[in-house]
């Protein structure tokens, strides 16, 4: 019978724990367009190298600083190329957010609920209809709820937090199915 | 070193806490490695979304666990690829992280693969440590009214099988030669089949319909679709974003009754946001209808009407018209119910679509149902009285909820499994035979399973045959044709 787990895949995931413990850097970040995946598929096969080859070239002026508080409440600091979206961000960076961006990038399905500072929030271009229309369909929304996909991080934003929600979850079936007989 | 290290190998450690067999070695990670058939196997009943999304924690969550996902038909995704509308495209981008998940080293697929008929859930139990029950909702409610069965009436469950090409729907040729249809139900589903009827075939062309059914579309005389509920303007199911689709759908407009809408825009303020703006939009659908317009086609929304009997015409081949019964709501919100004043009223139309719902269907008579709720009872997705056996998707929860929902409870099912296997509550120490038990068994009866990598074969001739036609694909209709293609 097979052996059950190979060394391979133990390495493999040794790799993605590197990968995951150097997102804390300030990493030099590709902007070519990423590919999705299973949470744990991005952890290590999609792009190992994207995250190891820390500081070398970039140029700390390009970069915009965000932090992230991920559901357990862990500040993760990033450094992101400014006009990036949050969803590029988190998938880039390997952030590791189960389920996150199911339909990467589309506005259909509000699983990139990230919640942000009031005073990020107010500055930014207001929604558009789609966007809300999909927004209210999230889990847990708040006054400074956006959708990842669709706000694209800025030189002015320096600095900013941006929180996941504790479970990202779509409402839509508790809009209106509370049956009658 | 940095901190990065230091948290790497406590990370590792963490994961090799995870308990995977009985046995007793050295040092953790011999373990891990070197203990032959020891490590957990869970199989996974139907590769819809509840299936890849079930297996993709639990891959995730435990490092040895090995994932076998059994689907039915010779092709993977369920509901993405025969529920979801083809101009839906966006929607089925979740096809991308299934397909890494059943490529996945710990995971395989088994299509061709019929549980309860090909092979026992009794038999998967005895191969592996857990069986996941995710298949779905194969059924639909029925409307219980005299005419059901009548030429012209199908459940939106075929309807959209058909023009999503699911092989057993692929003879339907529904009726699309009356201008007027009927449409029972307000929730998304309702929706999809009304936008398919109404679409331009300029749109749809250029989507993954099926051949035939955009030919038949393209013939069909269909102009206008009545979406009736049973409640109010209020009670709607759908959301928004269907509901501004229609809105915004070319050369069609709205048809509503304005008396219908009565005291609507008083009880706005007082709606939840997602209510609120819903009930707007539909209000001023409803204001465009009565101002007219020169659209070829219409839609409208129709409330406070249940199906009573469904009418034939006079040679009784075919439906001619629906009786509908007239309702008045009880109680107010969401939980309004609809309460028959015993007055009716007959509305021609020759194509009626039931959209009331899917509905799940027992599997196998080892396996608990509740046939009132038509669900597996469970506890957090652990089958009740029934240890070993766990379930995820709309058969646990009933039919309702999108893709994102149904992700959600399925990771909540992993975790109650995982959690099992590390109290102990789940036994995981005897080895077990897995796939190598059940593959031999299919093969004796006859059932030859479909890999990924066959799978992967049918796709690359559907999106082949697709680009001719300027298509993303073209679905093959047929299980022998695609089993052919896997086989090649
Ligand atoms: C018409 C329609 C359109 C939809 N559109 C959207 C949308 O646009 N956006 C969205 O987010 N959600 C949409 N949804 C909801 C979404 O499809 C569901 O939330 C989701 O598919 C439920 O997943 P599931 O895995 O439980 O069921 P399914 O997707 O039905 O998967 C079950 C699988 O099990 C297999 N199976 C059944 N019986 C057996 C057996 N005996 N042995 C082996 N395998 C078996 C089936 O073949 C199937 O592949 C739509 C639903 C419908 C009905
Ligand atoms: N684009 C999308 O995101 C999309 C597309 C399709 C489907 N989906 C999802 O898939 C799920 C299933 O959709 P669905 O439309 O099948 O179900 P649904 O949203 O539950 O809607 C069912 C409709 O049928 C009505 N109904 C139920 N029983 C009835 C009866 N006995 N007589 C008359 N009317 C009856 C309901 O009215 P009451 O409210 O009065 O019960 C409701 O209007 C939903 O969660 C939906 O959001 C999503
Ligand atoms: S990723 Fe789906 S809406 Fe943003």
């Amino acid at each position: 019978m097979a052996r059950c787990v190979s060394l391979r895949s133990v390495l493999s995931s040794l790799r993605s724990i590197v990968a995951i413990s150097q997102r804390s850097g300030v990493q030099r970040c590709f902007s070519h367009p990423w590919m999705p995946g299973s949470q744990q598929h991005r952890a290590f096969s999609m792009h190992p190298i994207l995250c190891s080859s820390s500081l070398s070239n970039s140029s700390a002026a390009d970069k915009v600083l965000v932090h992230f508080v991920n559901q357990d409440g862990v500040q993760i600091t990033t450094a992101v190329t400014e006009g990036e979206s949050l969803l590029d961000v988190v998938i880039k960076k390997n952030l590791d957010i189960s389920g996150f961006g199911a339909c990467e990038g589309t506005l259909a399905c509000s699983t990139c609920h990230l919640i942000l500072d009031e005073n990020i929030y107010e500055k930014l271009d207001p929604m558009v209809d789609e966007e809300v229309d999909m927004l209210d369909l999230a889990y847990g929304i708040t006054k400074t709820s956006r959708l990842g996909c669709q706000v694209c991080v800025k030189k002015w934003m320096d600095g900013m937090t941006v929180q996941v929600p504790q479970e990202i979850k779509d409402m839509r079936n508790a809009v209106g199915s509370a049956g009658s007989q | 070193m940095n901190t990065s290290r230091v948290f790497v190998f406590k990370q590792l450690k963490s994961l090799l806490r995870v308990k995977c067999s009985s046995a007793a070695p050295s040092n953790d990670l011999r373990r891990l490695t070197a203990t032959p058939g020891s490590c957990p196997k869970v199989c996974v009943v139907g590769g819809g979304p509840a299936g890849f999304y079930t297996a993709q924690h639990l891959l995730k969550a435990h490092p040895a666990v090995q994932v076998d996902i059994y689907e039915r038909l010779p092709v993977p995704f369920g509901l993405v690829r025969f529920g979801v509308a083809p101009d839906h495209p966006e929607v089925k981008n979740v096809i991308n992280t299934f397909t890494q998940t059943a490529q996945h080293e710990r995971c395989s697929f088994h299509g061709n693969v019929n549980v309860g008929k090909d092979v026992s859930v009794q038999e998967l139990q005895q191969a592996y440590h857990a069986v996941v029950l995710s298949y779905g909702a194969e059924g639909n409610r029925s409307l219980g009214v005299p005419g059901e069965n009548l030429s012209g009436v199908y459940s939106a469950k075929d309807f959209v099988g058909w023009y999503n090409g699911l092989p057993s729907n692929k003879d339907l040729k529904p009726d699309l030669s009356r201008e007027t249809a009927v449409i029972l139900g307000q929730g998304n589903v309702a929706l999809d089949v009304a936008r398919i009827l109404l679409s331009p075939l300029d749109i749809l062309k250029e989507t993954d319909i099926t051949q035939p059914a955009l030919e038949a579309l393209a013939a069909s005389r269909v102009r206008r679709v009545l979406i009736v509920g049973r409640r109010g303007p209020l009670q709607v199911a759908c959301t928004i974003k269907e509901l501004r689709e229609m809105v915004n759908l070319p050369g069609t407009m709205p048809e509503m009754v304005t008396a219908e809408f009565q005291g609507i825009a008083e009880a706005l303020k007082d709606l939840p946001r997602p209510r609120k703006r819903l009930t707007e939009l539909m209000l001023k659908a409803a204001q465009g209808s009565s101002e007219g317009g020169g659209a070829e086609k219409r839609w409208g929304f129709r409330f406070l009407r249940s199906p009573v009997e469904i009418l034939p015409a006079p040679d009784v081949s075919r439906a001619a018209a629906i009786r509908l019964g007239i309702n008045r709501l009880e109680g107010s919100g969401e939980g309004a119910r609809a309460v028959p004043t015993g007055e009716v009223e007959d509305v021609e139309c020759g194509l009626i679509i039931s959209s009331i719902g899917y509905q799940s269907l027992p599997i196998d008579p080892t396996v608990p149902f509740d046939p009132r709720k038509a669900i597996i009872p469970n506890k957090m997705g652990r089958v009740q009285q029934a240890a070993g056996l766990y379930c995820s998707g709309w058969v646990k929860r009933g039919p309702t909820g999108v893709i994102a929902t149904t992700m959600n409870d399925s990771f909540d099912t992993a975790r109650s499994l995982i959690q099992d296997m590390e109290t102990g509550e789940l036994d995981t120490s005897a080895a077990k035979m897995g796939s190598q038990a059940v593959t031999p068994l299919l093969l004796k009866r006859g059932v030859n399973p479909v890999s990924f990598s066959d799978w992967k074969k049918i796709d690359t001739e559907e999106m082949k045959s697709g680009k001719a036609a300027g298509k993303p694909r073209e679905k093959m209709l047929d299980v022998a044709e695609m089993l052919k293609a896997a086989h090649s």
